[in-house]
C-alpha cells in the first residue's frame, strides 16, 4: 500500500471490482461460461446476489442471448467469456450486434499478463481478433484499469450509435492476492468521444423545405427508430405530413404494421408498393436507415429522380452508398422533433391536392398484392400460413425472434408488428443461430408475455444446444420450425439463379425435433397436414410454463417473393415465379 | 488524389491499430504513415498520406473521426501548409570526383552529409516528397545508392490554424 492511500478504505479485488462495477451499472444479468481466466470473476458472482448469470450451453449464444435482452429492453446486454476460445467464441454475436448496432460489453478473460505474448495455454489476442467488429475496447492491465474502463464501455456502448465494446481482464489482475480501492465513475465524460446529438439548424430548415416542395414524398425509416425509442415520434411524424412510410427489416415496428400510411417492408423481399413508392419519389426523408445493399438493389439505378434527406446519428452512413442532397446528424428521435416543431412553426399543413394523386398511384400498387401466396387445402402446409397464424392467435403481440433464412422473410411479410423492439432479428450480419438465444433474452426479460422463436431446421441446429439452458432456467419460449428440410433460401436461390442445382442446400439425416426437445424436458408437437395447423398452435401457445418446440412440415419448394431482380433497380422484383413486376 | 491528413488522437495502446486496422478493414490506401507522442504525452499526432476521390475521402475522413480514441481529423491538403519527410540515403563514395560530386549536389538540395565511411557518405535531405524524389534522382546519375529510409510525411498548417484540443 502506498503513503497517503486512505488506510481505513475497504479493500477488493480485480474480481470483486468487475462485478461491483456491473452493479453501479445496474446490470440484472450476466450470460456466460466459466473457464481458467475468469474464475475469479465467478468466485465473486457466487458471493453476491445483486446480479444473476446465466449459464448458457456455448458462448456464442451467450452474445446472442444478451443482444436479444439489449433489443428487447434498450439495456446493455453483458457478456462474460473466458480467455482463448471462450473469447473467439463470442466473435460471431459480436459481429451481429455490430452490424445491427446493438449495445453490448463483452468481458472476456485472458491470460496473466506476464505470459500475455507468450502463446500461452487459452491465450487468444480478442481485442485484436475483434478489432474490425465492435465500437471500442479495452486492455486493462491494472486494478485500477477495471472500473474505469467498465464504466467506459457502457457509456461508448449504449450512447450515439450503439454497438459492442469490448474489455479485456487478465487473470493477474483479479485474483485474490492483488486488492486495491474502488472508485467508478459512473458519470462518464470523454474529450474524445461526444456522440452528436442535435440536428444542425440550417440543415433542419433545409430539410423542411425540401419536405414542404414534395410531390411524391417517401418516409424511409430504419433501426435508428427502434433503438432511439422515435416510433411514437415517427408515427407523428407520418401522420402530420400524411405521408406514406416503409420500414427497413431493422425498423419494423417502428410504426405500427397496421396503421394506413404504412407501405410494408421494402428491399430485397419487400413488398411491391414500397419499392415502387421509393423509385417513384420526388423526395426521399430516410430515418436511421444506412441504405444498405439489401434494400438499395443497383446502387447506379437507385431512385434517379429523388431528392435525398438522410438523417443519421452515424456520419459514415451518410452519403456511404448513396449520396445524400441534404445530411443530418443527430439523434433521430431529437431530429424528428426538431423536423416537427420547423413544420408547426411554419404553418405546415398537408396539400390533399398533391396528396391525392400520390396516394391513388400508391394504392393501385397495393392492389396488385405482391406479398401474397396460394394455400390449396390438400397440399402441404405454405409457410406464409404459419406465420399468419401465428400472428392471429397472438393477436400479433408477440416477441418474434428470428434465425436467418426463409423463414424471417415470412415472418417479416406476415407477421405486421404493431410496436419497436417486437421483431428480433440479425439483419445485418445474418447470422444463422441467432433466434433462439435471442428468444431466451428476451423471455428472461419479459417472462409474461408470448416469445417466439421462429427458426427452420437449419439454422435451429445452430444453436440447438441451448434448449438445456432454457430448462435450467425456466425460459418457456415457443419455438416454430418452418421445417423443409433443407436450406431454403440457398435452395431458391440454386432454384433461380444456379439452374436448379441443390449442392449441400438439403438436410439429410434431421432429427425428430420433437424428440430431441422432449428428451431436454420439454414439450414437442409435430404439425404434419393443413388441417391440424390452426389447433395445434393453440394448443402450443396455451402451455405457459413449458418450452414447446413446434415442428411444422412445410412445402419445401415454396419460394419467397416478391424478391429483386439482382443487378436491377429497387423496383425491378420478381413477383412469383417467372413473373416480373 | 493524394491527400495529407493530420489526426490528434489519445496515445493509448492499440490507438495506432485500429487505424491501421481501419484503413485495411475498409480497402482504403495508405501511402504513409507516420505518428509520435505531442509535447502532451497523452496525445499522438498522426499524419496519413493517402489517395482516393471525393467520395473515398470523405468516407476515410469520417471513419477515422469515428474511432473513440481520435480527437479530431482535418484535411490539409488544400489549405496553406507545410510538409517535410526526412531522407537518410548511403551511397558508394569512392573517388575523389564521386565524393566532391556528391557533396555539391548535397549542398545544392541543402541535405547534410552525417556518416562517413571508407566508401561510403550518408546523407541526410528533408523537404517535401518532390525534393526528395528529385534529390534520389540526381543521386543515381553520379553514384550508387545503397541503401535509403524515408519516413513518411508529416504536415502541419501554416499560420493561425492549429489542431489542438
Amino acid at each position: 500500500m502506498n503513503q497517503g492511500d486512505d488506510m481505513t478504505a475497504e479493500l477488493f479485488t480485480g474480481a470483486e471490482m468487475v462485478v461491483k462495477s456491473l452493479s453501479a451499472l445496474n446490470v440484472k444479468y450476466i450470460f456466460g461460461y466459466p473457464g481458467g481466466s475468469v474464475l475469479d470473476i465467478y468466485d465473486a458472482i457466487f458471493q453476491q446476489d445483486e446480479i444473476e448469470h446465466i449459464l448458457v450451453r456455448h458462448e456464442q449464444a451467450a452474445t446472442h442471448m444478451a443482444d436479444g435482452y439489449a433489443r428487447a429492453t434498450g439495456e446493455v446486454g453483458v457478456v462474460l467469456a473466458t480467455s482463448g476460445p471462450g473469447a473467439t467464441n463470442c466473435v460471431t454475436g459480436i459481429a451481429t450486434a455490430y452490424m445491427d448496432s446493438i449495445p453490448m460489453v463483452v468481458l472476456s478473460g485472458q491470460v496473466a499478463t506476464s505470459l500475455i505474448g507468450n502463446d500461452a495455454f487459452q491465450e487468444t489476442d480478442i481485442v485484436g481478433c475483434t478489432r474490425p467488429i465492435i465500437k471500442h475496447s479495452f486492455n486493462c492491465r491494472s486494478l485500477a484499469d477495471i472500473p474505469d474502463a467498465i464504466a467506459k464501455a457502457f457509456y461508448i456502448a449504449s450512447t450515439g450509435r450503439p454497438g459492442p465494446v469490448v474489455v479485456e481482464l487478465p487473470k493477474d489482475i483479479l485474483i485474490p492476492q492483488n486488492k486495491g480501492t474502488f472508485n467508478i465513475n459512473t458519470d462518464v465524460k470523454m474529450r474524445s468521444y461526444n456522440p452528436n446529438i442535435k440536428g444542425h439548424p440550417k440543415q433542419i430548415r433545409k430539410a423542411v423545405s425540401t419536405i414542404k416542395s414534395a410531390k411524391r414524398l417517401v418516409i424511409y425509416s430504419g433501426g435508428g427508430i427502434v433503438l432511439s425509442d422515435a416510433s411514437h415520434l415517427l408515427t407523428e411524424l407520418v401522420e402530420t405530413l400524411k405521408a406514406p412510410v416503409t420500414n427497413t427489416l431493422m425498423g419494423l415496428g417502428g410504426i405500427s404494421g397496421t396503421h394506413e400510411n404504412f407501405i410494408g417492408m421494402l428491399g430485397m423481399h419487400g413488398s411491391l408498393e414500397a419499392n415502387k413508392a421509393m423509385a417513384n419519389a420526388d423526395v426521399i426523408l430516410a430515418l436511421g436507415a444506412r441504405f444498405d445493399d439489401r434494400v438499395t438493389n443497383n446502387v447506379e439505378k437507385f431512385c434517379p429522380n429523388a431528392t435525398i434527406i438522410h438523417v443519421d446519428i452515424d456520419p459514415t452512413s451518410i452519403s456511404k452508398t448513396i449520396n445524400a442532397h441534404v445530411p443530418v446528424v443527430g439523434l433521430v428521435d431529437v431530429v424528428i422533433q426538431q423536423i416537427l416543431d420547423e413544420l408547426a412553426a411554419t404553418d405546415f399543413t398537408p396539400d390533399e391536392e398533391v396528396l391525392a394523386p400520390w396516394w391513388q398511384q400508391i394504392n393501385l400498387w397495393r392492389n396488385m398484392k405482391s406479398i401474397s401466396y396460394k394455400q390449396d387445402e390438400n397440399e402441404k402446409i405454405k409457410p406464409q400460413r404459419v406465420v399468419e397464424a401465428m400472428y392471429k392467435i397472438t393477436n400479433g403481440e408477440a416477441y418474434v425472434a428470428s434465425d436467418v433464412g426463409q423463414h424471417q422473410m415470412f415472418a417479416a411479410q406476415y407477421y405486421p408488428f404493431e410496436k419497436p423492439r417486437q421483431w428480433i432479428n440479425s439483419g445485418g450480419a445474418g447470422t444463422m443461430g441467432f433466434g433462439l438465444p435471442a428468444a431466451m433474452g428476451v423471455k428472461l426479460a419479459f417472462p409474461d408475455k408470448h416469445v417466439i422463436c421462429i427458426t427452420g431446421d437449419g439454422s435451429i441446429q445452430m444453436n440447438i444446444q441451448e434448449l438445456s439452458t432454457c430448462m435450467q432456467y425456466n425460459l418457456p419460449v415457443v419455438i416454430v420450425a418452418l421445417n423443409n428440410r433443407s436450406l431454403g433460401m440457398v435452395r431458391q436461390w440454386q432454384d433461380m439463379v444456379y439452374g436448379g442445382r441443390h449442392s449441400s442446400s438439403y438436410m439429410e439425416s434431421l432429427p425428430d425435433f420433437t424428440k430431441l426437445a422432449e428428451s431436454y424436458g420439454h414439450v414437442g408437437i409435430k404439425i404434419n397436414t393443413l388441417a391440424e395447423l390452426d389447433s395445434k398452435l393453440e394448443e402450443a401457445f396455451s402451455i405457459k410454463n413449458r418450452l414447446v418446440f413446434v415442428d411444422v412440415l412445410v412445402d419445401e419448394k415454396e419460394h419467397v417473393y416478391p424478391m429483386h431482380i439482382r443487378t436491377g433497380a429497387i423496383d425491378e422484383m420478381w413477383l412469383s415465379k417467372g413473373v416480373k413486376a | 488524389m493524394r491527400r495529407i491528413l493530420a489526426i490528434l488522437m489519445e496515445n493509448e495502446p492499440g490507438s495506432l491499430s485500429r487505424i491501421v486496422g481501419l484503413f485495411s478493414q475498409r480497402a482504403f490506401n495508405i501511402e504513409s504513415l507516420t505518428v509520435a507522442p505531442t509535447e502532451d504525452a497523452s496525445l499522438s499526432r498522426m499524419t496519413i498520406a493517402t489517395k482516393g476521390d471525393d467520395k473515398i475521402l470523405e468516407q476515410i475522413v469520417k471513419q477515422v473521426n469515428k474511432l473513440i480514441d481520435v480527437i479530431k481529423i482535418t484535411d490539409i491538403t488544400d489549405r496553406k501548409h507545410l510538409e517535410r519527410e526526412l531522407l537518410l540515403v548511403k551511397v558508394v563514395a569512392l573517388s575523389d570526383k564521386s565524393r566532391t560530386e556528391v557533396k555539391r549536389i548535397t549542398d545544392i538540395f541543402r541535405g547534410a552529409i552525417v556518416d562517413i565511411g571508407k566508401q561510403i557518405y550518408t546523407i541526410q535531405l528533408t523537404g517535401d516528397a518532390d525534393k526528395l524524389n528529385a534529390f534520389i534522382d540526381t543521386l543515381r546519375n553520379e553514384t550508387e545508392i545503397i541503401e535509403s529510409v524515408r519516413s513518411g510525411c508529416v504536415g502541419i498548417a501554416r499560420g493561425e490554424k492549429a489542431l489542438r484540443i
